[in-house]
């Protein structure tokens, strides 16, 4: 668990060309929500939350903005993990897909209230791009899962 | 993964009660960090120690690269280093004649001045710093330092290349700093019109190639072409850099303000490398009152300056905000 979310930050913060950074999901955020819902005892709140002090820590105007928006979606994760894991893949994006604009509504009010706003809807594109993934990264880590154990 | 349990909503079972109770007492935790770091300040030593730990990801991250810039570098032909040599020879004859005549002019503009002796140059002492990461998109243009505290590195240092202004410091942990480029949306800087004396202040437009200058009337006196420099207020920048061509110049007859576009001099999308820089808090063309004009997130601004003089000017209640990352109202 720890070592994918290693990988997902190395991914997140990896220097990208500015169209393609754009386009990039939000890995560790993915990785996270995977875990909440597949494991959500060894995953869950705590997990979210300091994965996001680590993003705070990479990417934050302030600290604290990621952990909350984080915590916010893996309660949601973890509190429907059996209802979203009995969903077929296509319903399984749609869902994180609407985790991820929660995720990005809570991280764009936070920046709007600490005066640092940023308005542009191209913050909104990983929503998508996230969503779109979803279904090849939970495969690729659920059969990392199952390899390890 | 199979799932066992069938009682959909029935809080789970897990080390410290229900999933609500820990996502309160997370949201609880992440919102005091979030008020204590934005409001008080408190948490600049655990960010230190946090970007002192991040550093060794970043590292690794931007290796490969670096790495192949390296190699790049050292399979180039014979004939590309020669071409670069005469190239940068050149340059430093331009360069050297230039300067020839610098000392004479200084010591005439202190003359001119009224001061009687010849001004030392207002940049104290600069470092060379090395690109680590750079994070370039349209909500935050910022790059990534191999410098840190260890080296003097200071919040709210200005940052140079070449050619002109870079940005600044906003984050600084031990042996690296956070750089906030001019073109950042956040970041603001107030400049000059190098033509008109005309000043202004220049937003970043989140683009690598962009400023705009959203505070000019329409009636002002700009053009294309027109060269902007740092004002010197707002106590980051010292007087006189560089900073960028005015590119567009759109005015509107029902606009109130004209739209103007300016492409930064320095070359920020390519740089590999970039200057800190000490100003002499002394000198004339010095950062205007570097002592009083931050604000909260500037206040603590460090100049390594042992003679440091806090200049008398009192423009704290006048600009609290200049040139802090920040947008104006």
């Amino acid at each position: 668990m720890l070592l994918s979310a290693l990988v997902a930050l190395i991914l997140t913060v990896l220097p990208l060309p500015s169209w393609l950074n754009v386009l990039r999901p939000a890995f560790l955020v993915l990785t996270v929500l995977y875990w909440s819902v597949n494991s959500p005892r060894t995953g869950g709140i705590a997990f979210g939350f300091f994965a996001g002090l680590v993003l705070d820590v990479f990417q934050g105007p302030v600290l604290g903005e990621h952990a909350l928006a984080l915590a916010l979606v893996t309660y949601i994760a973890v509190r429907e993990h059996q209802r979203i894991r009995s969903k077929p893949a296509f319903q399984q994006a749609l869902i994180v897909g609407a985790a991820l604009a929660v995720y990005e509504f809570v991280l764009f009010a936070i920046d709007g209230w600490t005066g640092h706003p940023v308005t542009s809807p191209l913050r909104w594109v990983h929503v998508v791009t996230g969503a779109l993934i979803w279904p090849p990264a939970a495969a690729m880590l659920a059969y990392g899962a199952g390899r390890r154990v | 993964m199979a799932a066992f349990g069938t009682g959909g909503s029935r809080p789970l079972q897990g080390r410290s009660g229900s999933p609500g109770f820990r996502f309160t007492l997370f949201a609880v935790l992440a919102v005091v960090t979030m008020y204590l770091d934005q409001r008080q300040h408190y948490l600049e030593h655990l960010r230190y120690g946090l970007q002192a730990a991040a550093y060794p990801i970043q590292l690794a991250v931007s290796s490969p690269p670096a790495a192949w810039r390296w190699l790049k570098e050292s399979f180039q032909t014979r004939e590309a280093l020669q071409a670069e040599n005469a190239r940068l020879r050149t340059q430093q004859r331009d360069l050297e004649v230039r300067t020839m005549r610098y000392e004479a002019l200084a010591r005439e503009n202190g003359e001119l001045r009224g001061l009687r002796d010849a001004l030392p140059p207002v940049a104290d002492r600069w470092l060379v710093g090395e690109v680590v990461t750079v994070q370039l998109n349209s909500l935050r243009q910022r790059l990534l330092l191999n410098r840190g505290a260890a080296n003097g590195v200071f919040r709210g240092q200005a940052v140079l290349d070449e050619s002109g202004l870079v940005g600044q410091t906003t984050h600084v942990g031990p042996w690296s700093a956070e750089v906030i480029l001019i073109t950042d949306p956040e970041h603001a800087v107030p400049v000059r019109i190098e033509r008109t004396g005309l000043r202004t202040i220049a937003v970043g437009a989140g683009d690598t190639n962009a400023l705009a200058l959203p505070y000019l009337p329409a009636n002002a006196d700009v053009k294309e072409g027109d060269v902007l420099m740092t004002s010197g207020l707002g106590g980051v920048f010292p007087e006189g850099y560089p900073v960028a061509r005015v590119t567009e110049v759109h005015r509107d007859a029902v606009q109130p303000l004209a739209q103007v576009r300016a492409a930064p001099l320095a070359h920020i999308d390519t740089d590999k490398e970039v200057m800190l820089v000490w100003f002499k808090t002394d000198h004339p063309a010095a950062p205007a009152s570097a002592a009083t004009s931050a604000d909260g997130e500037l206040g603590e601004l460090k100049h390594g300056d042992a003679h440091m003089q806090p200049q008398p000017v009192a423009r704290a209640a006048a600009s609290p905000n200049a040139a802090a990352p920040g947008k104006r109202p």
